[in-house]
């Protein structure tokens, strides 16, 4: 891949990788090959990209040199690249600027039952202002079924959205397939994959792809939208006079190029990386089951992401489990609704329709060792033991 | 079997998840097998929590009523 001026750095430990750390699908800490780029662009990146002096050209280049290497990891043209200030607003532009330019006729949205949040809060914006609304349910391992997934598009689609792989359980969507029917009717597919870049390999016939450089090992406050050329899409958002007429504004120069290299690190470790996590997290959801009783182990068990694992523990409450997982120095999320704000419970969980109280989300990072996992299940059956005798379940 | 009129009603208004599915695991053994107890709850995790409760601990969630106070009522029957 080229790498252009971005710098490399080699690799060491992150200074903050903490050996209970099991929530890298919320964020990971900055990877060590992106800390000194960020360090370094702020004196060498810090000019407007725009501008046609030295100093501007410099940052240009730098810029130019970032959506190269995220293109070719990618698997598209660089110009078909543009940095967002996060995932979520790379989701919003990319569902809201293909409805600004759809056909007249094309007045539907096909989405999954477990895409994130964020894609079905455009689903609902849309709704309100008059488009129809399809969501396609999943299988008990929160598998989209292609074929369930074709008869929900036509040619009165607008867009379909189907995730790369889901972010609470992991499992790694037919999103080529989705596509191939989608084709048919020439709708095009929207992958949010911020769960998967730099983690599995990623689907090719998307038309629209969303992605988080802090899923990765790079910096908050860099999201990737990429919109094939071809695709009809246009911002929803006014004009504006700088940049690619996709995202408006000043580039984040030096957190591009941090994100930039922390995706070329990531990719170059991450088959290395899945090959040592895929049998940490074999062993989690083969253990955890055997050690404590009525627990639900969720997502697909080999269509999945190699970091990630989900379960759920009867009788158990999920914010009591955060909190003493934290107090024994673990830090894991959860899928429960009375760890989340709406006090809903989680629409992954309950379209799977697997049990949503008590549940736990652990995503490895990249120092995680076998001895950190076995003290984690041991931990684990202790918190579930002890809460369960205080409801009085043991 | 397909008699879904049931011989005990737990009342958990008001409780949240898991508490109206532990209410669930602790009268279960309060009717025969073959018999349906009725949960009604308005958590909406509950609509999730009581079917899986049943797949994970081998009974029947043997469909949804509505209370006439339009609270979600979960009828399942005993199997084990």
């Amino acid at each position: 891949m080229r790498t252009g001026g971005v710098p490399t750095h080699p690799h060491q430990p992150a200074a903050n990788a903490v050996s209970g750390y099991f929530d890298v699908a919320s964020g990971e800490p900055l990877h060590p090959a992106a800390r000194e780029v960020l360090l370094n662009a702020y004196d060498e990146g810090w000019a407007d990209p725009a501008r046609l002096y030295r100093s501007g050209r410099r940052a240009r280049m730098l810029l130019d040199n970032a959506r190269e290497v995220v293109a070719a990891v990618l698997g598209c043209r660089p110009d078909e690249v543009s940095f967002t200030p996060n995932g979520t607003q790379a989701v919003q532009l990319g569902i809201l600027g293909r409805f600004e330019a759809r056909e007249r006729d094309r007045t539907e949205l096909a989405v999954s039952a477990v895409e994130h949040s964020s894609v079905l809060a455009c689903a609902t914006r849309l709704e309100s202002r008059g488009a129809v609304v399809r969501h396609v349910g999943v299988d008990a391992a929160g598998l989209v079924d292609p074929d369930e997934f074709a008869a929900a598009v036509g040619p009165q689609t607008a867009l379909a959205c189907l995730q790369a792989a889901n972010h609470e359980v992991g499992t790694v969507q037919p999103v080529d397939d989705v596509a191939a029917a989608c084709a048919e009717h020439d709708v095009p597919v929207l992958t949010d994959a911020a769960q998967a870049v730099g983690r599995v390999g990623l689907p090719a016939h998307w038309s629209i792809l969303a992605a988080s450089a802090h899923k990765w090992g790079g910096p908050g406050g860099v999201g990737v939208l990429a919109v094939r050329r071809g695709v009809r899409w246009r911002s929803p958002w006014p004009d504006d006079e700088r940049g690619d007429g996709r995202v408006p504004g000043f580039e984040n120069v030096p957190g591009v190029l941090a994100a930039a290299a922390a995706l070329r690190a990531r990719h170059e470790e991450a088959a290395g990386l899945a090959e040592r996590h895929w049998p940490l997290v074999e062993h989690i959801r083969t253990r955890v089951p055997q050690v404590i009783d009525d627990v639900d182990v969720v997502g697909h068990p080999t269509r999945r992401l190699p970091h990630l694992v989900t379960f759920s523990c009867l009788y158990v409450d999920g914010e009591a489990l955060v909190t003493e997982l934290d107090r024994a120095g673990f830090a894991v999320s959860s899928g429960s609704s009375c760890t989340s704000s709406t006090l809903q419970p989680s629409h992954v969980l309950a379209a799977m329709g697997a049990l949503t109280h008590g549940n736990v989300r652990v995503s490895l990072g990249a120092e995680v060792t076998h001895d950190d996992v076995e003290r984690f299940i041991s931990v684990l059956a202790d918190v579930i033991t002890r809460l369960r005798e205080q409801a009085g379940m043991s | 079997m397909n008699d879904t009129t049931a011989e005990l009603t737990l009342d958990c208004r008001g409780t949240r998840c898991p508490l109206p599915v532990i209410e669930l695991a602790r009268r279960i053994g309060d009717v025969g097998v073959g018999a349906v107890i009725a949960v009604a709850a308005d958590d909406p995790a509950a609509a999730s929590d009581v079917p899986a409760w049943c797949r994970m601990r081998g009974h029947e969630h043997a469909g949804t009523a509505t209370a006439p106070d339009g609270v979600a009522v979960y009828l399942v029957r005993r199997l084990t």
